[in-house]
């Protein structure tokens, strides 16, 4: 437990995946994968859709805890803790290892509070007005909504969502920013916004984005992984690499393919 | 083009023939399908009855009511506002019926109001499917009781065992608490199963943001889940208390017969409906005031119900616009 | 980054442990309510059961077994008016041949003259199932002490002769079998008069009425809130309407019929149709709107009038859903009491009821009646008659079940 809330170290990884496999009931979604995610870096998971790139983010801070019949093999290790051990709290996970969703989910309630609400279920006893006004900068929404905090959230654009939820899990302080297809149900200005957004946090926080965009994982990130399915449907990582080098000098045949248009 | 029109062959009674283009005109222009009216206009009028339901409720209650009312010595202020009901002595003031209900009705939320709705925020939130699978079934079976049997509970059950704990000689035997509780416990089901859909129809999307925050399940059910389902819980609650007030068989076997204004919840007290019953349920001779009485109760009631059951649709639908 | 949090990790670990006893103590309230519901219905039935079956104290003028070496009840209708005459006193004889001539009488009519008259058979206490079976000592002493003429038998209040007897003035001679042709007249009724107004109804709103109207929508609404009108309200109506201002007809007076007034079954039934009406409408809407656009349009593209495709295609395939929603509808109106209490059901009748025109009495209002008399045993009948009236109930359920799931199977 103590080396999960020990500030972090010089291990330039932030989190590790181990041989790790991940079913639902007697489905296998994801088989075998092992991937380091370099800290303060953005990482781009691709894929066709279905191969399990949800599936894998979602392991990464416990989300598929929900799901009765899911389980999971191998290890996924957080400060060198797998965070799949039976003595961890998966509650302190996900205030760690944040999530951003793809279809923006701001609560009912003011702007405010959707920010305030986060860290003060997480015992947050500062000054609240400041941890709002700040992450709202960090999130690049101020200036847009300094005059209405009290406005619902639900009035904002899907853009605005989408970037108050940012700012919402930043609030709560994680290490990592986990992203499911954030800007999939934005327009491409919105999307733009939040590639700029990720490119400025990127210097804090370590960011992993799902997207089913290529041209997003090229622009916006620093390392690619790629995905597929096998015969079975279970997920693979086929090819993982600094993100110039996986687009423009693929080393495995799929890859090549999958980029260049050829299926998926 | 237009070959192709003459060449149409259609059926007919004699087997394929060739269409001109006359014929084929002639087919396509509108014409008046009776039979189709007719069905039309049938279906129409049975959907229509239901407003004749309604108002044939408001005519009769209204005009024996205002029957009622011209009764030399009964005025509606006195009826609204007076303390006693005793038709023999030409006395009738509603407020101890009025009463009497209240306080069934507000035992009966008393019960169910926390119940079923932890009992909902449990089903929905935490119970596994197994669990659901057994409970959901018992809360419907409760739901499908006839009151009557309520009633009956409350006498040989309820009562009893009131007055087991406050002593025989605090309780009576027909008292406004256990009725009110066994009515809590039939309404039970009634809103757990409203808020349990409420609660279900509030986005996983909502859960799933508070749980990435590191919220826990607690947190995420009552801060957030809660919250959002509020005017749908709001709507369960009303309909209950609307349930409570029109409910007859339950009050009229438990909480007593002849009307008392008290505020001891241990004592008998007969509520609106349970007059209502208990008059008509005897050899009654129309157009007496006594007969006339239950028409202007029977208003009172519908108005009241009426009310609060609107307020609830309306509460659901705004509800609904918000998450649909 | 981490350290203008303002909580330390130590601290956080602490306000963590915390949040995660008061989630846990909180999970156990929620499931500690869900559990009362539960318990209330295991409660509930066991109250009932518990004074269904139980000892009773028996006092008889005459011993049943110096009449007959056989049971009584076993006996037939030869027999039976061999004892009669061997026992009755001629004053009582005659009296009861005024009423009707023995050789008149059924089986069961001359075992209760029997039973009433010869052996006047009398239940002069009653003992729940709990004390029958655990304080069995503490009976016999009561027994002894204060009925020390009486025997002490096992009744079982629900037994067959129970759904034969008709109604009567003594509890342990009366029956439900009046009451439960009554119960199944009314449903009957029920059905006939509300199943095909509330299927019209429903085809009318899902497919020809036109949201933009103001007519139909005021038809919708209407019927939510009819949805919740109290029950005793509709029997107020009616009163009203049917047992009062169309008296000449629900009476049968009007086709010939002589009867007194309009507190008959079809009154009864017609109320109780109007109650269950909306429930009935919003199943069938729900049944049609499942129903999918797809098989309408196939239908459509092959020249289909309006009414051939609801016809042919839509309710076929809404059947089920709303056969099971009318199933639930009758199982609502079965219970249902008050309204029948408005319309006049008698509580005292011995006569079956013969049709539409017939006073009449049903299960729920002889319940009634018998909880609210003050001797004990007619608690005991009560019980017993709930019971008839539980196991019709879940016997109508299950049957609404078997037909969604079959149903289910089919579609998917
Ligand atoms: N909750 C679930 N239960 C069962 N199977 C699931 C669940 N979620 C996803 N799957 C299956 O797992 C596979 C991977 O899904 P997902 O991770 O969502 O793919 P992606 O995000 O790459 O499109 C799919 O075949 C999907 O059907
Ligand atoms: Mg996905």
């Amino acid at each position: 437990m103590t080396a999960l809330t020990s500030t972090s170290d010089n291990n330039s990884f932030a989190i590790e995946a181990r041989n790790v496999h991940l079913h639902y009931g007697s489905f296998r979604a994801v088989k075998d994968v092992n991937l380091q995610i370099k800290a303060r870096k953005i990482t781009a998971i691709i894929g066709p859709s279905g191969c399990g790139k949800s599936t894998v983010l979602r392991a990464f801070n416990r989300m598929n805890d929900f799901v009765p019949s899911f389980k999971m093999e191998g290890e996924i290790l957080f400060h060198g803790k797998n965070i799949y051990d039976p003595d961890v709290d998966p509650v302190q996970i996900r205030q760690m290892i944040g999530m951003v969703f793809q279809k923006p989910n701001p609560f009912p309630k003011s702007i405010y509070e959707n920010i305030a609400w986060g860290a003060r279920v997480n015992g947050f006893k500062g000054n609240m007005d400041d941890l709002v006004e700040e992450s709202l900068q960090k999130a690049a929404l101020w200036e847009e909504v300094k005059d209405n905090l009290k406005k619902n959230a639900l009035t904002l654009s899907g853009g605005q969502q989408q970037r108050l939820c940012i700012a919402r899990t930043i609030a709560v302080r994680p290490e990592i920013i986990l992203m499911d297809e954030p800007c999939s149900a934005l327009d491409p200005i919105a999307t733009l916004k939040i590639e700029e957004l990720m490119r400025d946090l990127s210097s804090s926080y370590t960011i992993i984005i799902v997207t089913h965009n290529m041209q997003q994982a090229a622009r916006a990130s620093d390392y690619t992984a790629f995905f597929t399915m096998e015969e079975d449907r279970a997920g693979v990582m086929v090819e993982y690499d600094i993100t110039s080098h996986l687009f423009v000098n693929p080393k495995k045949k799929q890859t090549e393919d999958y980029i260049s248009g050829r299926y998926g | 083009m237009e070959s192709q029109i003459t060449k149409t062959k259609q059926f007919t009674k004699g087997g394929l023939k060739p269409v001109t283009d006359d014929i084929l005109l002639l087919r396509i222009k509108k014409h008046p399908r009776m039979k189709e009216f007719f069905i039309q206009a049938l279906l129409f009028f049975c959907g229509a009855l239901s407003i004749f339901t309604t108002l044939g409720i408001v005519y009769e209650l209204g005009k024996e009511s205002l029957l009622f009312f011209r009764t030399p010595g009964v005025e509606i202020v006195e009826f609204l506002t007076g303390k006693v009901w005793q038709p023999a002595i030409g006395s009738f003031g509603v407020l101890p019926l009025v009463n009497a209900t209240l306080m069934t009705t507000f035992f009966a939320m008393l019960v169910s109001l926390p119940l079923g709705l932890s009992a909902a925020i449990y089903l929905s939130e935490y119970a596994s499917q197994k669990i659901r699978s057994i409970v959901k079934p018992a809360l419907e079976i409760l739901a499908g009781i006839p009151t009557v049997v309520y009633g009956y509970f409350a006498l040989t059950f309820m009562t009893p065992l009131l007055r087991g704990i406050l002593g025989e000689d605090q309780v009576q035997i027909y008292n406004t608490l256990s009725a009110g509780l066994t009515m809590g416990l039939m309404i039970l089901p009634l809103i757990s199963s409203m808020s349990e859909d409420a609660l279900s129809a509030v986005p996983k999307s909502l859960r799933e943001a508070a749980y990435g925050l590191g919220a826990t399940k607690l947190e995420t059910s009552i801060k957030v889940v809660l919250p959002a389902a509020l005017s749908g819980i709001i709507a369960a609650f009303i309909i209950g208390i609307s349930r409570a007030i029109g409910e007859t068989m339950i009050v009229a076997i438990a909480a007593g017969s002849g009307p008392a204004l008290t505020l001891n919840p241990l004592k008998a007290a007969e509520t609106m409906t349970g007059y209502i019953a208990r008059i008509s349920g005897g050899d009654l001779a129309y157009d007496t005031p006594d007969y006339n009485s239950i028409f202007a109760i029977g208003l009172l009631l519908f108005m009241i119900t009426l009310f609060l059951n609107i307020i609830s649709r309306l509460l659901v639908h705004r509800f609904r616009e918000v998450y649909e | 980054m981490k350290n203008n949090f303002n909580f330390s990790p130590a601290s956080g670990l602490e306000v963590l442990k915390r949040r995660h006893r008061i989630g846990a103590i909180w999970k156990s309230i929620f499931f500690l309510a869900t559990a009362v519901g539960i318990l209330a219905l295991i409660v509930l039935v066991s109250t009932i059961v518990n004074q269904s079956f139980g000892y009773v104290a028996v006092e008889s003028k005459v011993d049943p077994a110096t009449l007959s070496e056989k049971p009584l009840e076993s006996l037939e209708a030869e027999e039976l008016r061999e004892i009669l005459q061997a026992n009755l006193s001629k004053l009582l004889l005659r009296r009861a041949e005024k009423q009707k001539l023995l050789e008149d009488r059924g089986k069961e009519d001359l075992y209760n003259l029997l039973m009433d008259q010869v052996v006047d058979y009398k239940i002069v206490k009653s003992w729940s199932l709990s004390a029958s079976l655990f304080q069995k000592d503490r009976i016999l002493a009561e027994k002894a002490q204060r009925y020390p003429n009486a025997k002490l038998e096992f009744k079982a209040w629900l037994n067959p002769g129970f759904l034969e007897r008709t109604m009567s003035s003594r509890p342990e001679l009366a029956g439900v079998r009046t009451a439960l042709k009554g119960s199944l007249l009314l449903i009957f009724t029920t059905i006939i008069s509300a199943l095909p107004v509330g299927i019209g109804a429903a085809i009318y709103l899902e497919e020809y009425a036109h949201k933009d109207h103001w007519y139909n929508r005021a038809i919708q609404t209407n019927i939510e809130n009819l949805a919740g009108v109290p029950s005793i309200v509709y029997g107020i109506l009616g009163l009203a309407i049917f047992v009062r201002t169309l008296g000449a007809f629900t009476s049968g007076a009007a086709f010939g019929i002589p009867a007194e007034t309009g507190r008959t079954i079809l009154s009864a039934g017609l109320t109780m149709g109007l109650l269950i009406l909306p429930i009935i409408i919003i199943n069938a809407q729900e049944a049609i709107r499942a129903v999918p656009i797809s098989l309408r349009q196939a239908a459509f593209g092959l020249g289909a009038t309006r009414w051939q495709v609801i016809w042919s295609h839509v309710l076929p395939q809404a059947m089920p859903g709303i056969l099971t929603g009318t199933i639930l509808a009758i199982s609502r109106a079965i219970g249902e009491t008050a309204p029948l209490i408005l319309v006049g059901a008698s509580t005292f009748i011995t006569s079956d009821p013969t049709g539409l025109f017939s006073s009449f009495t049903a299960l729920p209002i002889q319940i009634f009646n018998w909880t609210t008399r003050p001797q004990d045993t007619f608690r005991n009948i009560a019980g017993a008659a709930i019971i008839v009236l539980m196991v019709a109930l879940l016997s109508l359920n299950a049957f609404a079940i078997i037909i969604r799931n079959r149903y289910k199977k089919k579609t998917i």
